[in-house]
């Protein structure tokens, strides 16, 4: 693929329904703060109808709702688009794979309605939101003119395990993520998120480390490790501002809006922190890929000069 | 074909149904505890307690504090919710009364029925929904009663109990819908039931499966009347406050008083 004006347009694009993404994580994020899940007890039409009047816990519920339906038109043409002008069989299915689970997510969405908030499907829906979101953020890097120069090994190659680390502070990212899920549903206390935070901040702080100790200055993916660490301490100071107020405004039974606020942040936050190692590992495993090729005749030497 | 089977089929399963239960139902259903040894044989099957015989126990609620604050309900953000009253909703949360005694207390009958039942009462209860505040705000329920919700406000309410005996539902009130008929089959003490589109809205059901419940008012008082002589213990619920119980004897025709003390 060449960075012809199609494809510039369909990276862009990419972003934006990304962008739109994050924007409806956090109406999901707001839904579940101020209570209002069931402010809307019918699905898919609200109250009988496409527009209801947006007064109290239904402007967080229907509005939520008209984001995701927008993130799912925004989807679908991404994927037409996609299999229209992407030569990329592999970018192509994953495409799929991001159309049928925002499909998968919005029959969740409604389960959670008409079943009236079962905690397993509630945080599975909290789940697949942030798989989701990586999925559209995948799309929008692979289509875009940093992956085409990643291949071409331009820049010194991080060391191999680089892209492995980068991998398992990923992984353990989601996993912390599905934690909190799990803390604010109730179905865990807040131990294991506590614990977990400590192993999950381990990982992308070394990510971070080695990024900006092993790779040149001008490197953008060593920019983008500056930003891991930049969004992670955001994200740890959320977390404890959301216990915090959480702790003193205990006893109040209506939803606080600090409270609210505050933990929608840090589900934002989470999603983008996990969406830019999640980038920094493609990018990485790319570049290790590409300069793998040299590295492994370099690395024998009777091949090479065979 | 079809409709016309089924017109005259259902009054006769139903003839066969009350059939059954007339015959094969002993009179052990309405009166057969062994807590309740003088209860009268049960002549007429609807009224297993002699009236002659009833004691009544009556008492107050007493709070013993300083009576907590109640602070006006955040709902100018909802026009709809206010424009029909000029006056300010406060939260129900707690409510001392005057007379230093505590509104919307659920005084009721535990235990000491035996396996008595009682078949709901075809009278209506009635939860209003008037300014964006459940009316009333504690209600009792024989388990099967009719519960009938009213939307009077210009604007969409969910009506969503929370049980944890009976089904759970949620459904939409938008204005002027038609009320709303439903019944919790089960006896449960007590049914949050809650609006999701306004957080301040709160009430709590009780469901017995007898009528020897009170709820107390402007004066803290409550009256259980036509209790079958025998041993009782007596609950109080407050939805900030807790429960409270205590034990109590009357004989026939005997009234009792029994006075609780919540401290604040
Ligand atoms: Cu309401």
């Amino acid at each position: 693929m060449n960075s012809s004006g199609v494809s510039r347009a369909l990276h862009h694009y990419a972003i934006l329904t990304a962008g739109a993404t994050l924007l409806l994580l956090m109406a999901g994020a707001l839904v579940v703060g101020y209570e209002a899940g069931l402010a809307v007890p019918d699905w898919p039409l609200s109250y009988g109808t496409w527009m209801p009047p947006l007064v109290g816990g239904i402007l967080y519920e229907h509005g939520h709702r008209m984001i995701a339906g927008t993130v799912g038109v925004l989807t679908t043409a991404l994927v037409i688009w996609l299999w229209w002008k992407e030569p990329r069989r592999w970018v192509k299915a994953l495409g799929l794979v991001a159309w049928v689970a925002v499909v998968a997510q919005a029959i969740l969405g409604g389960l959670t309605v008409l079943y009236r908030l079962p905690v397993p499907v509630v945080i599975a829906h909290g789940c697949l939101a942030q798989t989701f979101f990586c999925l559209v953020l995948s799309l929008a890097l692979v289509t875009s003119p940093a992956w085409e120069r990643a291949a071409q090994a331009a820049e010194e190659p991080p060391a191999p395990d680089f892209w492995h680390l980068a991998a398992a502070a990923t992984a353990a990212l989601f996993i912390q993520l599905a934690l909190g899920a799990a803390l604010r549903h109730k179905a865990l206390g807040l131990g294991p998120h506590w614990v977990w935070a400590g192993v999950a901040g381990f990982l992308v702080g070394w990510v971070c480390y080695r990024a900006v100790t092993e790779l040149a200055v001008q490197d953008g993916l060593r920019k983008l490790a500056r930003w891991l660490g930049g969004i992670l301490a955001l994200q740890v100071a959320l977390g404890v501002a959301s216990y915090a107020f959480r702790a003193v405004t205990q006893g109040i039974h209506e939803p606080q809006t600090s409270v609210v606020l505050i933990t929608s942040a840090h589900l934002a936050t989470g999603a983008l922190l996990l969406g830019c190692s999640l980038l920094v590992t493609l990018l990485a495993y790319r570049r290790v890929a590409a300069a793998g090729k040299v590295a492994s005749f370099a690395g024998d030497p009777q091949r090479t000069f065979a | 074909m079809i409709r016309s089977k089924l017109f005259w089929m259902v009054p006769l399963s139903l003839t066969l149904g009350l059939l059954g239960c007339g015959g094969g139902q002993p009179p052990a259903e309405q009166s057969g505890g062994a807590a309740a040894p003088s209860a009268t044989p049960a002549a007429a099957p609807a009224a297993p307690i002699d009236p002659a015989t009833a004691a009544t126990i009556t008492g107050k609620v007493a709070f013993d504090g300083t009576a907590p604050a109640r602070p006006r309900i955040r709902m100018d953000a909802v026009p709809a919710c206010t424009q029909r009253s000029s006056e300010a909703a406060l939260v129900e949360e707690a409510i001392v009364n005057d007379n230093k005694t505590l509104r919307n207390v659920f005084v009721y009958v535990k235990e000491g029925l035996g396996d008595r039942s009682f078949p709901p009462p075809a009278e209506e209860v009635v939860l209003d929904q008037q300014g964006c505040v459940y009316h009333p705000h504690v209600l009792g329920l024989i388990a099967g009663q009719k519960l009938r919700i009213k939307n009077g406000d210009p604007t969409n309410h969910n009506i969503h109990p929370m049980p944890a005996q009976n089904r759970e539902w949620n459904t939409s009130m938008p204005p002027g819908a038609a009320d709303l008929i439903q019944e919790f089959p089960r006896a449960e003490v007590m049914i949050p039931v809650k609006c999701n589109v306004h957080p301040w809205m709160k009430a709590y059901v009780g469901v017995l499966r007898h009528p020897f419940f009170a709820i107390t008012g402007a004066d803290g008082s409550f009256e259980i009347k036509g209790l079958p002589p025998g041993s009782y213990t007596i609950e109080a619920w407050h939805e900030k406050y807790g429960t409270q119980q205590m034990q109590v004897t009357v004989g026939e025709k005997e009234s009792k008083q029994v006075d609780f003390t919540v401290k604040g």
